[in-house]
């Protein structure tokens, strides 16, 4: 296990590096410049020296292979520098961010976890009756419908109902406060964001959840763990869906990663101060070193998550570990 | 004699009243305490005024900083009622009108405790007039009639300018001259790029990356008895639909850039009296440039066509309805006195009461330069409030003469890089200022000589007018020359063609009191009138 392990970890050495690699070119290629969107976005002009000056201290001047060497030597000495748009250490502008999209993705993930598994396996054990064809539309539902529409949506009925029930409309707070200091405060607001990417997220692991039960339950082992007289829970919950689950893993790993910063839309929907809405605006605002360190960082949250996947393969299914 | 009764302002302050434009001040007693929520759509990259262009900056950051002189909070459109903050009064102009002479109040003290003088203020303007290497200041150019700022004594600075000019005291009064300390600036030139210590009514207490901005009131805050409020909170918060939402809710009670009317219907219906509306014509325009340099918009026939085909009067209606511009104008803002009146306007080309007929001459320049078939990109912004739905429209009023235009929105930076490397045909760049002030902010139709004019053509003529019109005092003689300058640039030219002025709408909790509407989202930010009656 132990080999497999360390297999594992060095395998991400190179997909960082090439992660690496890719975002420094590409981010280079956008047209635009970060000294002139900072100094003269808001429709004034500029002097060159000003514009140059700008550049230098920003590092802009440098031939490329510099600029590259300082981002990588960054990456492995753990300096990652200032914000190029804000001039604070990057560190500082994440902080906070990053409490926030962990937060939703923790809540999102258990959403998503705590509905699928139920309801998929309810769905493959009642196949083809009322019961699987409700959980299929709510599913279908669930993938057809955006999040972030989801999110208005949700807004909006909580606006009209409490107008209506209460007198005066309410909404969720706008603005994050950490959960340890007003835990009320900190889930009033983000329950809705939860909820409304969990139910999508919830959709595609219900979704795979059935699919692979149903595939486990047409196994001769199972077909043998009920000729034996085995309990149908037993047979389920034993031998049937601890197999099922290996692919439903996989995708709660990768939606789990995805959502520390891919939920760029619903954030904006919800104010929500994450790291999607970061990654956004770093883009728009050329800042090459924020958008670097953010792409690096979400690369290395894909692939600790796949790391952790791969473990929890092991872990399931023991003829994983031992034949690769 | 005082600024008040000078020959700049009093004829301003006459026609700005007759035109209506003028706010009552509010008539109840301000009531002390709570806490303004407001959002504000986007965060500034610095927090340094004299660098910063963005309203983004101003919204969080003026209530904690004081300035020279600013225009009246009450009154704010009022260019006779211009009023000191940090001085005692407004100076009379002395040497022929190139001589101002600001007493500075002794009982200013900044946040840290330490005496704001004149060395202070010197500092500051020193900074931005003449900025030192490697300190970037936005509005130098605007202030490029002061020859020299001197302090002679702790609570005297005078401004002496290199000719009498209009247009001085309007660009003192930009928001964005923040008072600095001089012994921060001498510690470190950059220091408030990244830090908040002003004079202003309130203190700054927490920023939070992204998400939010507070104050707290400042006790020793030199306009006694203000601020009202405990403190404000400024919620970052990017999308305009929660902005409304956030309103609506009571998340905030108002949002200071403006909204568009839809957003202000909505509101209306949902809150009724709890929401208060306030709207004004906008400091801000959207340009049509065509690039001078590519054929064959370096034909005045082929700018002239593209203006003539637009009908401002008959678009001015429906456009109001779903976007936030509204009044017909030429260069210069709606109703000031340096404006182009209706009947003048109808005089010039793109502004003729007849759009037949004005559509008619277009097609027939069009064929007169060979370019009956003529089709091109319009470069315009990614950004809906305005600029993609004027920019629809202007498509559609083009397509009545027959040209076919496609339009490529994107986004800020890119739009900007194909701007400046002139890689564009047609593009709809905009014009927006703080303090109405027509003689600064006309400089944008100067051609290359603007620096920040995209159209890249060049004119000595209009060079020479603008330079005229500003160093003449008489508003009269200024408004004659004025019309001279606009009828190069928007009739015999076209060198740019003006869409429709923008329009202001703030619909803001009823329980907001004291804050006046101007013709600017960057000015009367301060806060220290603004006060809550829950």
């Amino acid at each position: 296990m132990l080999r497999y392990v360390i297999k594992r970890l060095l395998l991400m050495i190179p997909t960082l590096f090439g992660a690496a690699v890719l975002i420094f070119l590409l981010m280079r290629t956008i047209p635009g410049d970060i000294c002139y969107l900072r100094l003269a976005a808001g429709g004034g002009s500029v002097v060159q020296d000003v514009l140059d000056n700008c550049r230098r201290e920003l590092g802009l001047d440098q031939p490329m292979w510099m600029q590259f060497w300082t981002f990588i030597k960054g990456l492995i000495t753990f300096d990652f520098g200032k914000s190029m748009w804000t001039n604070r250490p990057i560190i500082d502008e994440i902080a906070l961010r990053f409490q926030l999209s962990l937060q939703v993705a923790i809540m999102a993930t258990l959403t998503a976890v705590l509905i699928a598994i139920p309801l998929g396996t309810i769905a493959a054990v009642k196949q083809n009756t009322w019961i699987d064809y409700f959980v299929r539309t709510f599913t279908i539902a669930g993938i057809a419908m955006p999040s972030f529409w989801l999110g208005i949506l949700i807004i909006l009925t909580i606006l009209v109902t409490s107008k209506a029930w209460f007198g005066v409309p309410w909404m969720p707070p706008i603005r994050y406060v950490p959960i340890w200091q007003d835990p009320w405060y900190n889930l009033s607001m983000l329950i809705w964001p939860a909820l409304a990417t969990g139910y999508r997220y919830s959709a595609v692991a219900t979704r795979m959840t059935r699919s692979a039960l149903l595939e486990v339950l047409r196994e001769d082992y199972v077909r043998t763990a009920r000729a034996k007289g085995l309990y149908e829970k037993l047979v389920i919950n034993r031998h049937a869906l601890r197999n099922a689950l290996l692919p439903v893993v996989t995708v709660v790993g990768i939606e789990f990663a995805f959502l520390m910063g891919g939920l760029v839309v619903t954030e904006q929907v919800f104010n929500l101060n994450g790291l999607g809405k970061l990654f956004v605006e770093s883009v728009l605002n050329h800042d090459y070193a924020m958008t670097q360190f953010l792409v690096m960082m979400v690369v290395a949250i894909f692939a600790f998550t796949n790391f952790v996947v791969d473990i929890c393969y092991a872990w399931l299914d023991p003829r994983i570990r031992y034949t690769r | 004699m005082k600024w008040k009764k000078s020959v700049f302002a009093l004829p301003l302050a006459a026609a700005f009243a007759a035109a209506g434009l003028t706010a009552p001040a509010d008539a109840q007693t301000p009531k002390r305490g709570g806490v303004l929520k407001f959002v504000v759509p986007d965060e500034p990259p610095s927090f340094d005024g004299h660098r910063e262009t963005t309203f983004a900056l101003i919204h969080p950051i003026a209530p904690f900083y004081s300035v020279l002189i600013r225009p009246n909070p009450q009154d704010p459109d009022n260019p006779a009622k211009f009023e000191c903050d940090v001085c005692t009064e407004m100076p009379s102009p002395a040497d022929g009108g190139k001589t101002f002479t600001f007493k500075i109040r002794k009982d200013i003290k900044f946040h840290d405790g330490s005496p704001l003088t004149s060395a202070d203020v010197l500092a500051t303007f020193q900074r931005i007039i003449f900025p030192k290497e490697g300190i970037s200041s936005a509005r130098q150019a605007q202030l490029s009639m002061v020859e020299s700022v001197t302090a002679p004594d702790a609570d005297t600075v005078v401004f002496k300018l290199k000719h009498p000019s209009g247009a001085f005291i309007p660009a003192l009064a930009a928001p964005f001259h923040f008072i600095y300390s001089k012994a921060k600036l001498d510690a470190d030139p950059r220091w408030y790029e990244q830090n908040i210590m002003g004079s202003g009514p309130f203190v700054f207490d927490v920023r939070e990356a992204g998400a939010r901005i507070t104050g707290k009131r400042y006790d020793g805050y030199h306009h006694k008895g203000q601020p009202y409020l405990d403190g404000f909170e400024a919620i970052f918060a990017k999308t305009q639909t929660l902005r409304v939402q956030a309103i609506r809710g009571d998340q905030a009670a108002a949002e200071f850039r403006g909204l568009p009317p839809k957003s202000r219907d909505d509101l209306v219906a949902a809150l009724g009296k709890d929401i208060t509306v306030q709207e004004s014509d906008w400091n801000c325009l959207l340009i049509t440039s065509p690039n001078h340099e590519r054929k064959p918009f370096d034909d005045a026939r082929v700018r002239r066509a593209l203006t003539l085909a637009v009908d401002r009067w008959g678009g001015a209606e429906a456009l109001s309805k779903i976007a936030i511009v509204k009044t017909v104008g030429g260069i210069v803002f709606p109703n000031h006195p340096l404006a182009a009146t209706k009947e003048e306007l109808q005089q010039m080309a793109g502004y003729w009461p007849d759009i037949k007929k004005s559509r008619a001459e277009a097609r027939r320049l069009l064929k007169e330069a060979g370019q009956e078939n003529l089709k091109f990109t319009l470069a315009n912004r990614a950004v809906d409030q305005p600029y993609t739905i004027v920019g629809t429209w202007l498509i559609d009023q083009w397509k009545q003469i027959g040209v076919e235009v496609t339009q490529k929105a994107e986004a800020t930076g890119p739009f900007y890089a194909q701007l400046r490397s002139g890689n564009f045909d047609v593009a709809l760049d905009f014009n927006c200022q703080s303090v109405v002030n027509p003689l600064s902010d006309t400089s944008k139709f100067l051609g290359v000589a603007a620096g920040d004019q995209y159209g890249r053509y060049k004119s000595q003529k209009l060079e020479d007018l603008h330079a005229k019109m500003n160093q003449i005092a008489d508003v009269g003689e200024q408004r004659k020359i004025m019309r001279q300058f606009e009828k190069i640039v928007l009739d015999e030219e076209a060198h740019n063609s003006i869409s429709l002025w923008w329009y202001r709408i703030i619909p803001h909790r009823s329980y907001m009191k004291g804050w006046k509407i101007s013709s600017s989202h960057y000015i009367n930010n301060q806060l220290d009138v603004v006060w809550i009656d829950k």
